[in-house]
């Protein structure tokens, strides 16, 4: 069971995600769990950091920007590095450019194309 | 001496014809005059040939006298009564003498020089007084000629007076026609910001829209597949996240309609209704244009933008796209602020928006602060006028403050206040009578 952090200030992304990937949980792949802003994520990594193997981040959101969310995720837990993978609605290079380099693993645009996204996570978490 | 009787006459007949050369009287006297004319010479030339001394003299006055006051009488003549009754003494003295010449011969034989005397100094007088009234006429003549150049020239002034004052009133219309343009460019200037934040604002939801449809597609061949299997139980449960999703898309089609509407609202003309309205709700659908607007401009643009709304803040009756349009400028303002001075200090420098709303007794207040470089001192008081604007040229009109500083104190009796220190921070309170 792979642990799945996603981060979103759109709480409709919590259902979307749980029946696109309803397989997955059902089977027990994936568990996700979600949180509506930079900050939340940070809380639940401290208690959860050891279990969360990915984490799936929008940029744009209302307070710490997904961004900064990875910036500290890159600087507090290193050991084990998770998986960090941003989203955002503007797909450009800048964007993109500066997520890499902040060490992000990969970059998707919205609006999410699942198919891509499952294959993604195929790859990342084999 | 009884030539002067005549010819006093003569000449009194051709002034007064002569004067009323430019005249409509000179059609109706001109006959007459001339009768009168040759009948003054035949009278003389008869009286000389057939009369005596005296009753020449007596003639000559009659017919002086007769012709006189008959002219006195004529209102047509009225503007020469002095010079008429200037002949009268004339006339009375060749009478006198005429009468004493009949009566006492020997007395009129011992003194007619002095008889002769009386008619000249008469005669005289009537020259004189002739002398004195063309003089007097030179001068009324001047002074009238005077008055028609005066005249003229006031003419002159109050036209070319009445012609600027139409420029001017051409010149004012055309400035309103421009003003009405001006503003109206100004909406669609502002509109123009709003689009790539519109888009992304409304491509948020159509996402939802798109991913909830598809993913329901695909839970509904999973129900297909749980009813062959006889599941009705996880059917059931299938079918409940199905209306879930179709709940979904009806709460995120409304919610792009919303903002369509709310964009047509913006650019609509002018309606001007006041409706009571949510101004936190209002704030909040602004900032967020405003904000992606801007990010649709500068990729790497990013502010935090705090929010602090009173919940129990009452509804205010407003123009609502009129208040959105204040709004819209006091944040795209606070945002360009901060993009600036993000530009010069860089990294260290953290952007933040402050919108914040009150409940006051009476009032509602919309705070706007930002930690942008602060507005100068010396141009504080310029920043409300018309067409001033720090942006280079090109880039803003300088017509934002000035158009929300009337929609608020004009249009609302509301009123915008600034606080601001150079380098710190710059705040926008706009209050709103409830």
């Amino acid at each position: 069971m792979m642990k799945i952090l996603v981060v979103d200030d759109e709480s409709d992304v919590q259902p979307l995600f749980v029946q696109r990937f309803r397989k997955e949980i059902k089977s027990g792949e994936y568990d996700f769990s979600f949180a509506l802003s930079g900050e939340e994520a940070l809380s639940f990594l401290e208690k959860h950091h050891s279990e969360v193997i990915l984490i799936l981040s929008d940029i744009n959101m209302p307070g710490m920007t997904g961004i900064e969310l990875l910036s500290r995720i890159r600087h507090s837990y290193e050991k084990p590095p998770p998986v960090v993978m941003m989203i955002t609605a503007y797909g450009d290079d800048e964007n993109r450019q500066q997520a890499l380099e902040k060490g992000a693993n990969e970059f998707l645009t919205k609006p999410l194309d699942f198919t891509l996204l499952k294959d993604k996570l195929h790859t990342f978490l084999q | 001496m009884e030539i002067f009787s005549y010819l006093a006459l003569f000449l009194l007949i051709r002034r007064i014809l002569k004067s009323f050369q430019f005249s409509p009287l000179r059609a109706k006297w001109a006959p007459q005059f001339t009768t009168a004319l040759w009948l003054t010479v035949g009278l003389y030339v008869l009286a000389v040939c057939c009369l005596n001394d005296a009753l020449q003299a007596l003639m000559a006055g009659a017919v002086l006298l007769g012709a006189i006051t008959f002219a006195d009488r004529e209102p047509d003549f009225s503007s020469f009564s002095s010079n008429i009754k200037a002949h009268y003494p004339l006339a009375g003295a060749e009478l006198v003498t005429g009468l004493t010449a009949i009566i006492v011969p020997r007395f009129f034989g011992k003194y007619d020089n002095y008889f002769n005397f009386v008619i000249l100094a008469a005669a005289v007088w009537i020259f004189a007084r002739w002398a004195t009234t063309k003089k007097q006429r030179q001068e009324f003549d001047l002074i009238t000629q005077q008055n028609m150049v005066l005249d003229k020239m006031v003419a002159q002034r109050t036209a070319e007076l009445t012609k600027q004052k139409d420029e001017l009133q051409g010149t004012l219309e055309l400035l309103q026609t421009t003003q009405q343009q001006l503003i109206q460019s100004e909406k669609l200037a502002s509109l123009g910001e709003l689009t790539a934040g519109i888009a992304h604002e409304i491509q948020n939801p159509l996402n939802f829209v798109n991913n909830f449809s598809e993913v329901s597609i695909e839970l509904v061949d999973e129900m297909d597949e749980e009813l062959a299997k006889g599941d009705t139980q996880e059917a059931m449960a299938i079918a409940a996240d199905i209306r879930q999703n179709l709940e979904k898309i009806i709460h995120h089609g409304k919610r792009a309609d919303g903002i369509v509407k709310g964009m047509l609202q913006h650019s609509r003309a002018s309606s001007n209704t006041k409706e009571l309205t949510d101004i936190n709700k209002l704030a909040d659908e602004y900032l967020r244009l405003a904000y992606h607007g801007l990010r649709a401009k500068d990729k790497s643009f990013n502010a935090e933008m705090i929010t602090c709304f009173d919940e129990n803040l009452p509804m205010v009756n407003v123009v609502p796209q009129d208040i959105g349009r204040v709004l819209l400028n006091l944040f795209t303002n606070a945002f360009y602020a901060v993009h600036q001075k993000q530009k010069t200090v860089g990294a260290e420098f953290k952007p933040t928006i402050k919108v914040t709303t009150t409940a006051k007794k009476g009032l509602v207040e919309i705070i706007v602060r930002d930690n942008g470089d602060g507005i100068p001192e010396s141009i504080k008081d310029k920043i409300m006028q018309p067409f001033f604007t720090t942006k280079p040229t090109g880039e803003g009109t300088g017509l934002g403050l000035s158009m929300s500083y009337d929609i608020i104190v004009k249009g609302h009796s509301g009123n915008i206040e600034v606080l601001s220190k150079e380098n710190e921070y710059t705040e926008f309170i706009v209050s709103l009578p409830v």
